[in-house]
């Protein structure tokens, strides 16, 4: 589903994605690791198309489209949806309102039939029964007032609605209590199947004891400096970063990073 | 940034879509202002002296003002005498039925999407249709009439209700206010007239619909609403001037009278020509505004959707009379390109217990600039007199201005004031989540700027919110890239 090939991306003239290789196809859950600053989001944002991000080589495939040389809308059309690690707020949007526009959207350019306000909210309705996500959202300006905990919550909810092929989280665990962790785990294990795929953007192995991956990646210095199974990340929870850092830098201290 | 560069170019090629002419023969007096100038006006409209002698009045007090210089931006040299102060359709001015009326004049209504037809009628729709200068057409007069309400131009009220015209005409802005309310007691053409007899509530919405069309025209509207004790009325006026290259001034004046109980509900949405966007052309919108509250718990608000002209400078206002009257004030004003927009309210509580709302919402882009110039007085009799007032302002890209004047005067230490003010700017975050949704940059914008809107929005009538939301969103089209 998802090809990245030797991705190289910047920000403001500095190098921070530095030769990406990843494969993920239709019913994996890829969880990508990594200490701060590794790049980890920044490969969240090149993905979904942010513009302050210069791609510098490389290629992205999202099944046999290019993925960089279409615009943002157009990459969350075909399919790539990011959970934001902090969903931005927009005062007197509707939640329903901003939804009802996106679905619109994406069905029209999937050639799919516009929903009637009706079955709308119905699907409103079960998509926030699967998430688990009470929320009265009608009269609610997106995201405004909601509680850190909400904000992640309603991102998943999105996703349940918006039905991507291919979704980012990035950090969606991050600020979320332990029972917040077990509802947003539940929701997305419920939206898993075989035509869709998730990569799991999490500084912690606890997201991973609920969302179980198919494989783990460590992402380090704005590459990919090792791959493995879950077993992977429960190494990681038990040794840290530093060991990966040495072996990176050929048992070199290692300052600052 | 980036961003913004981009957007600054896209909100470059935003035209103007209502900018045609209409090709029809029009009488138009010679340009230039003086005595003979009023005489001619008065006569073409086969004014009684009394009305003449008004006019006089106000023509003497012009000459004698001064442009005003305190707004925040230069006050363009205007050449009085080079505009022509009267346009009228060469054709008989009123129709029996709307099969009489010159068919490419109806065009342009349909393009101007005026609801004129008998469908819109039924929707509930009665509109009186300025076109130029001389009203065309009334519709749903009848209707009106059977409960005692006169909706009618300006012309026809002075002859055939000469005595409301008389007792109220100018008493709510005088001949003297302003030098733009002196020149259109000299010059104005017509307008529209209302009146709402006791206890009744107008059952459908008034709506005026201005188009300024000839050029070198000045279009000087008057227009008065009074709203006899426990009544109601809901009144709208659109406005739109086509395309040209040189600016064209329009200096209206509207009054209200509340009395008893009674309610006005005022709702613009100005869409007049803006200019091009280098500055050339549009219109000069000089407007004086004024509605007063005479009885009590008479109410009045006023409602502005400002996205056209190339300068709009009015203030409506609002003279809380009566003990416990209201005055309300919502506005929106979008100013792109090089527009500017110095628009605000005053609001005098005079009487005790009276209670005001301030709400107004400026949007800048290009580089345009937007002010808000408030001014909340309470008098000495003003006792528990209360004011909220929320200014907010709202930015697109970084060439743009946004500014606040609010001026404070208390006089009754019983009476509270409060004040709110914030600015923002539509953040490259906010249009990245929408697109990340799947929604296009200029979609993102639209669904930004209106969702600030709302408060102001939702006061409007239910179709024209909608008419304002598309308007709001035209107006800022290809604000980003």
């Amino acid at each position: 589903m998802l090809s990245i090939k030797n991705l190289h991306a910047n920000i403001e003239g500095k190098e921070i994605l530095k030769g990406i290789n990843l494969e993920v196809k239709a019913g994996e859950v890829h969880a990508i690791m990594g200490p701060n600053g590794s790049g980890k989001s920044s490969l969240a944002s090149v993905l979904a198309g942010r513009e302050n991000y210069e791609v510098t080589e490389g290629e992205v495939w999202l099944d046999g489209k290019n993925l960089l040389d279409m615009k943002p809308e157009v990459r969350a059309r075909e399919g790539v949806f990011l959970a934001f690690q902090y969903p931005v707020e927009i005062p007197g949007v509707s939640n329903i309102n901003f939804l009802r526009t996106a679905l619109s959207e994406i069905r029209t350019h999937r050639n799919l039939p516009q929903l009637s306000a009706k079955e709308f909210l119905k699907m409103t309705k079960e998509k926030q029964a699967l998430v688990e996500f009470e929320a009265k959202l009608a009269n609610r300006s997106l995201n405004q007032g909601f509680s850190g905990g909400e904000k992640k919550r309603n991102e998943v909810f999105q996703l349940a609605m918006l039905e991507p092929k291919l979704s980012i989280l990035d950090e969606t665990d991050s600020g979320l209590d332990i029972d917040a962790l077990r509802i947003v785990s539940n929701g997305i294990n419920k939206l898993r199947s075989a035509d869709n795929a998730f990569v799991l953007i999490t500084h912690y192995q606890r997201l991973l004891e609920y969302i179980v991956p198919d494989f783990v990646h460590v992402l380090y210095n704005g590459q990919i400096v090792r791959s493995g199974t879950k077993e992977l990340a429960l190494e990681l929870e038990e040794k840290g970063y530093d060991w990966l850092k040495e072996e990176f830098h050929g048992n070199a201290p290692v300052k600052n990073i | 940034m980036e961003k913004d560069d981009l957007m600054l170019e896209q909100l470059a090629n935003r035209e103007y879509e209502f900018g045609f002419v209409t090709a029809i023969d029009m009488e138009i007096s010679e340009i230039g202002l003086n005595e003979d100038t009023v005489r001619f006006i008065s006569a073409k409209k086969n004014e009684p002296q009394w009305l003449l002698d008004w006019r006089m009045k106000g023509f003497k007090a012009f000459q004698k003002q001064e442009m005003p210089a305190w707004q925040n931006f230069k006050m363009p040299e205007i050449d009085f005498q080079s505009i022509s102060y009267y346009a009228a359709p060469k054709q008989q001015a009123k129709y029996a039925s709307l099969d009489e009326v010159d068919p490419e004049l109806l065009r342009t209504f349909e393009k101007l999407g005026i609801p004129m037809s008998e469908q819109k009628q039924l929707a509930g729709v009665a509109v009186d249709v300025v076109f130029d200068s001389v009203s065309v057409t009334t519709t749903y007069k009848k209707h009106l009439n059977e409960l005692g309400i006169i909706f009618c131009s300006i012309s026809d009220a002075v002859k055939d209700h000469p005595e409301l015209i008389q007792k109220y005409l100018g008493s709510v802005v005088p001949h003297t206010d302003n030098v733009f309310a002196s020149l259109n007691t000299a010059v104005f053409s017509d307008g529209s007239f209302v009146y709402i007899p006791k206890g009744v509530r107008c059952p459908m919405e008034l709506s005026t619909y201005f188009r300024i069309n000839a050029e070198n025209t000045g279009q000087f509207e008057r227009t008065l609403i009074i709203a006899d004790e426990d009544s109601y009325v809901s009144y709208l006026e659109g406005c739109t001037a086509p395309m040209r290259d040189e600016n064209q001034l329009h200096a209206a004046v509207v009054e209200l009278i509340a009395m008893k109980g009674a309610e006005i509900k005022y709702s613009t949405v100005q869409n007049w020509y803006p200019g091009d966007k280098e500055g050339k052309g549009g219109i000069f919108n000089f407007v004086t505004k004024r509605g007063a509250c005479r009885g009590e718990r008479s109410k009045i608000s006023w409602t502005q959707v400002e996205t056209g002209s190339a300068i709009t400078w009015k203030y409506p206002s609002i003279i809380l009379q009566g003990d416990y009257s209201s005055g309300e004030f919502y506005s929106v004003a979008v100013t792109n390109n090089m527009q500017i927009a110095d628009t605000g309210t005053k609001i005098h509580h005079i009487g005790a217990n009276t209670k005001s709302r301030i709400i107004s919402k400026g949007i800048s882009a290009g580089q345009g600039q937007n002010s808000y110039r408030g001014l909340v007085q309470m008098g000495p009799r003003a006792a528990y007199a209360r004011n909220f007032t929320q200014c907010d302002s709202l930015l697109i890209g970084d060439r743009c201005g946004a500014h606040t004047f609010p001026y404070i005067e208390s006089k009754n230490n019983t009476a509270t004031i409060e004040h709110e003010a914030t600015t923002s700017k539509i953040g490259e975050d906010q249009v990245f989540y929408l697109n990340q949704r799947g929604i296009d940059a200029e979609q993102a914008i639209a669904l930004i700027v209106n969702g600030y809107a709302k408060d102001v929005l939702n006061q409007l009538p239910m179709e024209f919110a909608v008419e304002a939301q598309k308007l709001l969103s035209l107006t800022l089209e290809g604000s980003v890239g």
